[in-house]
């Protein structure tokens, strides 16, 4: 497969952000209060990490290993600035009902993933596939438990009633319900022995899961030579 | 003899009874309140109780043989829990809700942790704020009582709501004759039951006491009206006071299981009550404070294992 399209797979499928990593849980329980908010949010954070990705990947020889996590954030935060700024002059619906979601794209650890589990380590075009299948993967994600939080909690999906208003248990569309939502569905995951990082069914990348920044930082000697090797 | 030879580990001394028998107690127990529900209010609360117990036991059933586990079914627990869910609605509330709090409340609560035993939380309770919360307007829709079913306000929010305490009749909420779930109103039936499950060793009078000592004297203190009586009996008689204490917060999974422990624990249960009904926005505040109550249980016990007997001696 073309290694650009194996990226974009890779993102949807294999390491499905927030089915496979458990990445970015905050955005994804915060935002799924209905399938057009989904989608809204998984479209914005597309955009960023494309772009950061490619930024990044661009940069990677110029920003020193030391203070590479600055130099990322200020990569990502003034992207996001830059969506943020489109989405309120252009779709201000969507701008209102994401609210504080949007500037927290800068923290989505989605994206400080990406950026240093792959975008430092590999071409800039391959990058930007990369963060263009995360962020369909997320997306997509994000759209179904939007949708089927806001069937349940509203008996409609992206607006259109399909159930009477009078039989949705409205606590699906309120905090809890995301709770309970995502829980079910890795639990189903799990049951299913579908690949997750929630059942050692994955083997998922080192950096990314790991949540051990201090470990990554110590290893970054070594790593870019197991990352090239995997493209090659 | 040979039975008499025989080593095991402890416990070596075993009672008969079961699992079946103390949970058919507790059913036997709220039989009074719910017959005095369905003769108040007529056929809808008989068709909730039946409908809600029937989905709690076949949810329970069908989640078991869908994992391939022991069925359980048998051990009552599963009826207990569609009774209490069923008792804890209003009764004009439309069937099919209660039954979709029965699935929440055995699947979610109970079986998903690993059945009966293992649920940190009251099945029933949580899947009644489940529902609290999912279908606010109908879970609070009172009905009184009476030839001519108005819809009114149960004695709390009546008083929260700054109503005159002169029209408070402490006999009719002793009885039941004011608005409420199905099974909370009649205080008299309640005790009735109550003192059944004491007297047949089900639940110790503890929980119960110190849980309703602890409210009486939270009110006294911030409820704002000094000694009266009055008042006193209704934020003690007026929800779902009795019914959750005796019920609800003596469930053998979700209480502490030391002595001292269970006291904590009806104090804490007192304090939070008291806390969401006098400062919180609702009228009444039972079932928030039993289920947020039941997270800190498993802390408790550990924190008030009683001495070992020949080790009060021993220094830490």
């Amino acid at each position: 497969m073309n290694k650009y399209l194996e990226r974009i797979y890779n993102g949807i499928i294999k390491e499905n952000p927030t089915f496979i990593l458990m990445l970015g849980m905050c955005p994804t329980l915060a935002t799924t209060t209905s399938a057009f908010n989904a989608i809204g949010m998984g479209l914005s954070t597309t955009a960023v990490l494309m772009f950061s990705n490619m930024v990044i990947s661009a940069l990677r020889n110029v920003i020193p290993n030391r203070v590479r996590l600055p130099g990322e954030i200020v990569v990502i935060a003034s992207l996001v600035t830059i969506v943020q700024l489109l989405m309120q002059a252009y779709t201000p619906a969507v701008y209102e009902s994401l609210g504080i979601y949007i500037p927290l794209i800068v923290v989505n650890c989605i994206i400080l993933g990406r950026a240093e589990a792959y975008a430092l380590f590999n071409a800039p075009i391959v990058s930007f596939c990369d963060g263009l299948g995360m962020g369909i993967g997320f997306t997509f994600s994000l759209t179904v438990l939007g949708a089927v939080r806001e069937l349940i909690g509203k008996g409609s999906v992206f607006g259109f009633q399909l159930i009477p208003s009078d039989f949705s248990i409205g606590i699906f569309a309120l905090a809890p319900g995301a709770f309970i939502v995502l829980a079910f569905l890795s639990a189903l995951q799990n049951k299913l022995r579908l690949p997750s990082a929630t059942n050692g069914g994955q083997e998922v990348p080192e950096f990314v899961t790991s949540g051990d920044v201090l470990g990554a930082f110590n290893k970054t000697e070594e790593a870019p030579a197991s990352e090239e090797k995997k493209e090659a | 003899m040979k039975k008499m030879l025989n080593l095991s580990s402890n416990p070596h001394i075993r009672d008969e009874v079961n699992t079946a028998e103390i949970m058919r107690d507790v059913v036997i127990a709220m039989i009074p309140t719910t017959l005095y529900g369905i003769i108040q209010w007529g056929l809808n609360p008989a068709l909730v109780v039946l409908f809600t117990v029937a989905v709690a036991v076949l949810s329970e059933f069908l989640y078991e043989k869908f994992m391939k586990m022991p069925i359980t079914i048998g051990d009552w627990s599963a009826a207990v829990t569609g009774l209490i869910l069923a008792l804890n609605c209003p009764p004009d509330i439309p069937v099919w809700i209660p039954c979709v709090g029965a699935v929440f409340a055995i699947i979610a609560i109970k079986m998903l942790y690993g059945g009966l035993g293992k649920n940190w939380m009251n099945p029933a309770l949580g899947a009644r704020c489940f529902l609290l919360i999912s279908f606010a307007g109908k879970m609070t829709g009172w009905t009184t009582i009476g030839a001519d079913a108005l819809s009114g306000a149960t004695p709390l929010a009546y008083l929260k709501a700054g109503g005159d305490m002169a029209k408070i009749n402490i006999c009719d909420m002793f009885l039941g004759r004011i608005p409420g779930t199905i099974g909370e109103v009649s205080k008299l039936c309640l005790l009735f039951g109550a003192a059944y499950l004491i007297i047949k060793k089900v639940i110790s009078p503890k929980i119960p006491l110190v849980y309703i000592g602890t409210v009486a004297v939270f009110t006294l203190l911030f409820g704002g009206h000094g000694f009266d009586v009055t008042y006193l009996c209704s934020e003690i008689l007026g929800g779902g006071l009795i019914f959750g204490a005796f019920f609800m917060a003596t469930d053998y999974v979700t209480s502490p299981i030391t002595p001292n422990g269970q006291i904590i624990y009806g104090v804490i249960l007192g304090i939070m009550t008291g806390l969401f009904r006098l400062f919180g926005g609702s009228a009444e505040g039972v079932s928030y404070a039993i289920i947020l109550t039941n997270i800190i249980v498993p802390i408790i016990n550990l924190k008030t294992i009683p001495v070992a007997f020949g080790r009060e001696g021993e220094k830490k």
